[in-house]
């Protein structure tokens, strides 16, 4: 099967995002790595393709974001395609669909594989619209996934349990990170993953207008919530059990 | 251009999702004529509630084509309505099966969505909360119209309008084959026990502090010991597999706000907060005095809360006498 998955780099999840003063979250100088929730995208198209299968990985963002590619390479997988173009810089969804869905259509893939959303703008709805925009089906929230008479069958998650989806290929698939677990790269993966090559499309390499590149969503300001009173805390002693039972007393729970 | 319309999620017996109330309230106060669209089995009974809440029209399909196929039919029905009537703006609760349809329409009409909206000002200006509910974004919204909103759950607290049933409009829309292509074959539905996590008066929720899977039953002991309390879990645990993707709290969880949240070693990752901010108070349990989650604790408990949370049922239950 032959398989594109979206992969993103975003600022370390585990560190204090920052913004910069034209409003976008920093992505330049700081530390960063291969959104968590990419790798299980990335294993379920491994586990998926099969020996005489072809993982292909899409990326968009300034040059740092080929990392999220290298990451995904040293996986697994064949090799990458990494739109870039300053035209690009402070696209919101909808301009970020149209780029990605236009790098798609280059090649036919039967699957493309992504995240249920990214840890940094956490949108979530990217994947719907680059579906939309192939003009092919999209099975979202896969809990698990397999192919199944030729087409993709997943569970897929719902608020009380989960639905039995079938979709006919070519078909796009988000998968939660339930859906498995990401294999971690070896030694030989990373250093191989140097090697797979790599495609750079600009915005006219796409076939994007300037239209198409504009966005139509725009910052006006930023403004802190006010901050919360700072709450009491204690370390752990003899007492804390009754502070507690007192604390859920005036709160009038128990 | 005019008109606000509100997307709502119907059950098969014509219950509206909550989502949709909160919407339709926020659409009354922007002062634009308001309708709602549902499509699917029970959509034409919505006329009663919907209207209620301020849609003076309801365009209804009961059609169960909306059912069976996951997004692409109520999309592309969507996508014809809005050219046939032209709202300004449509509004979409954070349901899985409204994200995926708004997304697919934003594609078909090239439109922009907004998601995560925490506010709106105006058809064309909302606002949204960034790093864990710190900071507000405002954002205006260009392009053609409709401007698509996903609003957060609980961004509006729903109140009927004392209006009488919509006037239904039934959806004729011929939806073509290519858009039947992802079949929902079978539901199923885990059977719930105890009060529901997005009701309860008290949560409480564990993260990775519990160290072991078997030690979750710490809160639920925790949870028996004080009336109407639910458990609940951070992405962190579910994704770990030590307990139901139905407990989890947060960004791609449920959105609480109980009287009191219980926070049992939950760092407080920024998705997980946005989940349970509102909390009318919240007491944290963590052994490392520097996670985020005591910024937001009214209560703060830098201890091991696999001794911390015994001494504390035992002694809830010592008062019960």
């Amino acid at each position: 099967m032959k398989i594109a998955v979206l992969v993103k780099y975003i600022p370390n999840p585990e560190g204090t995002p920052e913004m910069g003063s034209d409003f976008r979250l920093k992505r330049e100088g700081v530390e960063a790595a291969l959104d968590p929730g990419d790798e299980h995208g990335v294993e379920a198209a491994l586990q998926l393709a099969g020996a005489d299968g072809e993982v292909t990985y899409v990326t968009m963002g300034p040059e740092p974001a080929a990392a999220a590619i290298r990451r995904a390479l040293s996986m697994g997988g064949h090799k990458g395609v990494h739109v870039k173009d300053d035209a690009l810089k402070g696209a919101d969804a909808l301009v970020t669909a149209k780029a990605l869905a236009a790098a798609l259509k280059r090649d036919q893939y039967d699957l493309v594989i992504t995240g249920v959303e990214s840890t940094d703008g956490y949108t979530g709805t990217l994947p719907m619209t680059v579906a939309e925009l192939l003009g092919i089906p999209s099975a979202t929230f896969a809990r698990k996934l397999e192919a199944k008479d030729g087409g993709i069958s997943i569970e897929r998650q719902t608020a009380g349990g989960y639905d039995s989806v079938e979709c006919s290929l070519p078909a796009l698939v988000t998968v939660t990170a339930g859906a498995n677990e990401p294999r971690y790269p070896t030694l030989k993966g990373i250093m191989a993953a140097k090697q797979k090559p790599m495609d750079t499309l600009s915005v006219s390499d796409l076939g994007l207008s300037a239209e198409d590149a504009t966005p139509t969503q725009e910052v006006m300001g930023i403004e802190p919530v006010p901050a919360k009173e700072a709450g009491e805390i204690l370390e752990a002693g003899d007492d804390t059990a009754a502070r507690v039972v007192e604390f859920l007393r005036s709160a009038k729970v128990i | 251009m005019s008109g606000i319309w509100v997307y709502a999620e119907v059950s098969s017996d014509g219950k509206v999702e909550s989502g949709a109330l909160e919407n339709l309230t926020k659409a009354r106060d922007l002062g634009s004529e308001v309708s709602a669209v549902a499509l699917g089995p029970g959509a034409s009974q919505a006329a009663a509630q919907l209207g209620g809440y301020g849609a003076t029209t309801l365009y209804a399909s009961d059609d169960a084509v909306y059912s069976d196929f996951v997004a692409q039919p109520a999309a592309h029905a969507l996508a014809e309505l809005a050219g046939q009537h032209q709202p300004e703006l449509i509004l979409f609760s954070a349901t899985y099966d409204s994200r995926d349809i708004a997304g697919r329409l934003s594609g078909k009409l090239g439109a922009t969505l907004m998601a995560n909206a925490t506010d709106l000002l105006g058809p064309d200006y909302a606002q949204t909360q960034i790093f864990g509910g710190t900071q507000i974004v405002d954002v205006t919204l260009s392009g053609p119209d409709p401007k698509l909103v996903i609003t957060r759950p609980k961004s509006f607290e729903p109140s009927p309008s004392g209006g009488g049933a919509a006037t239904v409009v039934q959806v004729d829309v011929a939806v073509p084959d290519e858009a039947k292509t992802c079949r929902r074959v079978e539901r199923h539905e885990q059977a719930a026990s105890g009060p529901k996590l997005e009701a309860a008066k008290v949560v409480v929720a564990g993260g990775r502090g519990l160290q072991d899977a078997s030690n979750f039953k710490l809160l639920e002991e925790l949870a028996r010991a004080i009336p109407g309390a639910a458990v609940g879990a951070s992405r962190a645990i579910v994704d770990s597999g030590w307990v139901p993707y139905a407990l989890q709290v947060g960004q791609t969880g449920k959105t609480v706000s109980p009287e009191v949240y219980i926070a049992v070693g939950i760092s407080g990752a920024t998705q997980h907060l946005v989940g349970m901010k509102n909390s009318k108070r919240i007491i944290a349990v963590n052994k490392d005095k520097d996670a985020p989650i005591f910024q937001y604790a009214d209560l703060g408990i830098v201890g091991d809360a696999l001794k911390v949370i015994p001494q504390i049922i035992e002694a809830i239950n010592a008062t019960k006498g």
